[in-house]
């Protein structure tokens, strides 16, 4: 095997790890003297959740000051998205927030929808509700799990997993792919659910209560996990409020903000669910409430399988200058073979306006803003995503605590770097 | 069974010892604990219960690069994180494998862009590439056993 030899003169090297006059203003003074410890955490590290660079600042383990270092992973996702029609835009968002696809789906076909004033049939709309509630526990899911490693509670992943990939299964019953599934698409969703969904998602929301239970059995009275958590990273309402923190680590400090109950979209208001709040801001009001949201999903699912059942209809507009007719059509009509065509080859025109909308997703708002051209390309597209707003705040909520806290506040934020640097 | 069939009643085996050192080196690949983007969700899925890494013996990884054998690169490879994988690489300790898994790490996958590094073989050399976007679980160990396969007929004198 061929190894390249061991590159770097040491300029080079100096070159790419800056040198400490760089961080001058940035780290007090103290750091640049060498009263304090500089240390480097990441990209490389198991607790980080992805590539995320913090330098931090140490007094001996006392955080003094963090600087976050995030693009590790930006993947050109909003330049990309310019130069594609926008159903085909779709697939690239669902790369974003990794760990809940189906909710960036929905950032993003809301959106267009919304440019476009277009109508999203009822059953598709309760369609796009159950990925979105299933997305959220399967996000969930894997914060439960990875938090608790970060912490020191190695089982509780493999119990998380367990029913992560269930979820996964349901998904993949949808769309035929387990994580990226490009489901939910601007007019509905892909395709109808598929006749041995239901019975599956019924026997999931049978089950996922009492596992539920579970997780809470393992963490929530444990006294290791308390003392790790309970006190840890507080975040005040107004910190919060004023760094623009949105979704759990929002509710966590008691603010109550959800976007399904504030501006309620894809007929979430039609749903009898509860947001659930935190009163300390800490990191185990935040563990709490995920877990509460877990119920609470449950509740939003039970209701809106047992509707899936009772409304029948189109599961994505039938304006086909938006939306693929169906595919029993192609066969049969003229019309429905030109429609196909000219959405596959050049998709449709979008006005030349700009639209911000927003949904909230497992991390909280996540946002689009879509600028048309009048063609079919968008002129820009940004995403307001919530982990980048969340890392934002991480130098103001660690300062102060311990270094062995940090990969419990990081864990509690519930960041995604996919989804901060996109 | 196979061992006993050969064995007789002599209870000593014969082999070499490349093949030895080859299958010990199979049975116990640690891997290094990285993750680059949703490939990595998808690796820890396999970590976890449903698929269970452990059985070929990768159970452990290693977040130090200095203790690990296999570097799996899961996910789009950026070019501000391009240096830092090369670093890691370095720091492991011979002998060592790549597995680039998924479309990014292997070509730049839907990524043909300013901010993507087109294939993680740019920096480092691969061993095995994994498609799909992301590749399931199973791809992964599909991948995995054929890199058992190649180490068993790796020759201890490629390394020296």
């Amino acid at each position: 095997m061929a190894v390249a030899e061991q590159p770097q003169s040491i300029e080079e090297q100096r070159r790419w790890e800056g040198s400490l006059d760089q961080l001058r203003g940035l780290v007090s003074e103290r750091a640049i003297t060498g009263e304090t410890m500089l240390l480097n955490m990441g990209p490389h590290h198991p607790s980080t959740h992805g590539v995320l660079r913090l330098l931090l600042e140490l007094d001996g383990e006392q955080i003094i000051s963090c600087l976050p270092d995030i693009g590790f992973l930006h993947t050109g996702i909003e330049k990309s998205v310019e130069d594609k029609s926008y159903e085909k835009a779709v697939p690239l968002t669902d790369r974003m927030d990794y760990l809940s696809p189906m909710s960036n789906n929905m950032a993003f076909s809301a959106a267009v929808e919304k440019l476009l004033e277009l109508d999203v049939p009822e059953r598709g709309q309760i369609i796009r509700v159950v990925c979105l509630e299933l997305a959220r526990c399967a996000s969930h899911l894997v914060w439960l799990g990875t938090h608790a490693i970060d912490m020191g509670a190695m089982s509780v992943l493999l119990y998380a997993f367990r029913e992560r990939e269930r979820i996964l299964g349901m998904f993949e019953m949808l769309s035929g792919q387990r994580m990226m599934s490009s489901y939910i698409r601007p007019g509905g969703v892909w395709r109808d659910v598929p006749d041995d969904f239901l019975p599956t998602i019924k026997q999931f929301l049978l089950d996922f209560p009492a596992k539920v239970d579970d997780y809470e059995a393992l963490l929530t009275k444990n006294p290791i996990w308390k003392d790790r958590a309970q006190g840890v990273g507080v975040i005040e309402p107004d910190v919060a409020l004023a760094y623009g923190m949105t979704g759990p680590a929002l509710r966590g400090s008691g603010v109550n903000w959800d976007l399904r109950k504030a501006q309620p979209y894809s007929g979430y208001e039609t749903y009898d669910f509860n947001v659930p709040l935190g009163e300390h801001g800490d990191v185990y009001d935040r563990y709490l409430i995920r877990i509460h949201e877990f119920r609470e999903s449950m509740k939003i699912l039970n209701q809106a399988v047992a509707r899936l059942e009772t409304v029948q209809g189109p599961y994505r507009s039938e304006n086909n200058k938006y939306c693929p007719p169906l595919r029993s059509e192609l066969g049969q009509s003229m019309e429905a073979v030109i429609h196909h065509f000219k959405l596959w080859t050049y998709g449709y025109d979008a006005p030349d306006d700009e639209i911000y909308n927003a949904i909230e997703s497992p991390r909280g708002e996540i946002g689009c803003y879509i600028h048309g051209t009048g063609a079919n390309k968008p002129r820009r597209v940004h995403f307001k995503t919530p982990s980048f707003i969340h890392i934002s705040a991480l130098p103001v909520v660690a300062k102060g605590y311990l270094l062995a806290d940090m990969v419990a506040i990081i864990g509690s934020v519930d960041i995604v770097l996919g989804d901060c640097d996109r | 069974m196979g061992v006993s069939s050969k064995l007789g009643n002599l209870g000593v085996v014969t082999t070499t010892v490349e093949q030895a050192v080859n299958w010990a080196r199979t049975g116990a690949m640690w891997p290094l604990l990285f993750g680059l983007a949703c490939c990595a969700i998808e690796y820890m899925s396999s970590q976890a219960s449903s698929y269970d890494l452990s059985r070929f013996g990768m159970e452990l990884n290693r977040a130090t690069p200095r203790q690990a054998d296999l570097l799996i690169v899961s996910g789009r490879l950026t070019r501000k994180m391009a240096p830092v994988v090369r670093q890691l690489y370095d720091q492991m300790a011979e002998p060592k494998w790549v597995i680039s898994m998924g479309d990014c790490a292997s070509c730049g996958g839907v990524y043909n862009n300013y901010a993507i590094v087109q294939g993680v073989d740019e920096i480092i050399p691969v061993d095995v590439y994994i498609a799909g976007c992301p590749p399931r679980p199973e791809q992964l160990l599909h991948g995995i056993l054929t890199l058992h396969e190649k180490v068993r007929g790796e020759r201890i004198a490629d390394w020296a």
